[in-house]
């Protein structure tokens, strides 16, 4: 964690936008963020909130290490904030800890892959439950 | 419980979505024993038939129901107007068994319609609320024009009330995603604690998986199940669910029995 800096966003406040250098990440500690996708023409689409504890931002540890999606401070935002180089300079120092941080984010992208795809079965649709009594 | 319908006459239909309206009935004579949260009636459109709906409210002796038109006999009932008679059986099912939870956090989770039943579970547990610890209410929709009861949530402030949708508009400034994402945030001790799921059996299974992961014991996780319904007696058989007939059995029933049943294909 000394790696890792206080930050604080406003609400309203663009933490990135989509197609952005990723070149950090932060864990939320308190507020909610809005990630959401740029859709052309229109208001850009929320796909997502992140609440505290929740790690924001994966992008910075893959080729093309560009932002996915936008991120948006829904309330005041208390973060921790680090620096993508240095966590993965660190992390060529210590494989103990690059193979811990790639568990834990492996593990937050397949949360969100699941969850992903429990919402594309269309959950709460007029026909996902009931018999058509 | 009846097994002849009595009559209840409707004393108000109000719309809760665009397919989805709320009735609240009075008894034209004869009431009905008093019904359970979790509990369902078996409502009868009178010329077009029967189908089971679970108490959404148990209020100064009226029965309210939410129903969402899919069929004939819903969509019959949606259109019944203030004044008519619909017939009613019940009271059906096990229900929630709030007692069974006291001292334990209580944790409901509802998506969609399936926030109907557990209407009655909140409103029991708001007016106990030195019988258990804390209560959280974890509410998840399609879209914000889906949800049910949207002044009332409000209403339930605290203790911990959030909600979700799965597409919003911009005009929606809550929070987007499924339902489990809420329990991140959600304050409860997970072995000390007894979680009411309802909703589609999708949601029903990814909660059910959610809170298993995070500690909270089978037995202690109660979730109500559907199944086509017809003679709520237990007798025909329409609503089998392997060992379980859920007109009889059920609807609602410890996780430890329906997870297994869950994931069995084709069952």
């Amino acid at each position: 964690m000394e790696l890792g800096r206080e930050v604080s966003f406003p609400a309203g406040a663009r933490i990135f936008e989509e197609g952005g250098r990723a070149d950090h990440f932060w864990v939320i500690r308190d507020g909610g963020v809005n990630l959401d996708v740029h859709v052309p023409g229109r208001r850009s689409a929320v796909v997502e909130t992140l609440g505290a504890g929740r790690l924001l931002g994966w992008s910075w540890l893959c080729p093309p290490h560009q932002w996915h999606l936008g991120a948006e401070a829904t309330s005041p935002v208390h973060a921790w904030e680090f620096d993508a180089g240095e966590v993965l300079a660190l992390c060529e120092r210590d494989p103990e800890l690059d193979h811990a941080l790639l568990t834990y984010v492996v593990e937050v992208i397949g949360r969100r892959l699941r969850a992903a795809r429990t919402r594309l079965l269309d959950l709460y649709g007029p026909y996902g439950s009931g018999s058509p009594g | 419980m009846t097994a002849v319908p009595l009559p209840y006459r409707v004393v108000s239909n109000r719309p809760e979505t665009t397919d989805t309206r709320t009735l609240t009935l009075r008894p034209v004579g004869e009431a009905l024993p008093a019904f359970a949260p979790g509990q369902f009636a078996m409502l009868y459109a009178f010329g077009v038939g029967e189908i089971p709906v679970s108490v959404a409210g148990l209020q100064d002796g009226t029965l309210t129901h939410t129903i969402r038109g899919v069929g004939a006999v819903s969509r019959a009932l949606c259109a019944v107007r203030p004044g008519t008679q619909v017939g009613v059986r019940g009271p059906l099912g096990t229900g929630w068994d709030l007692p069974a939870a006291t001292g334990r956090d209580l944790l409901v989770v509802a998506g969609g319609i399936g926030l109907a039943p557990l209407r009655p579970l909140v409103q029991a547990a708001l007016s106990t609320p030195r019988d258990h610890g804390r209560l959280n209410i974890l509410i998840g929709a399609r879209t914000p024009e889906d949800l049910l009861y949207r002044s009332e949530p409000d209403g339930w402030g605290r203790p911990y009330c959030e909600v979700t949708v799965d597409r919003a508009g911009p005009e929606w400034t809550g929070r987007v995603g499924v339902v489990t994402t809420l329990l991140d945030q959600a304050a409860f001790t997970p072995h000390e604690t007894t979680a009411f799921v309802c909703g589609p059996e999708v949601m029903i299974r990814a909660t059910g998986r959610e809170l298993l992961h995070r500690g909270v014991p089978a037995q202690h996780i109660r979730v109500s199940l559907e199944r086509n319904m017809h003679c709520a007696t237990g007798h025909c058989g329409h609503c089998q669910l392997g060992p379980l007939l859920l007109c009889r059995d059920g609807p609602v029933v410890g996780y430890d029995r329906a997870e297994p049943l869950l994931a069995v294909r084709e069952l």
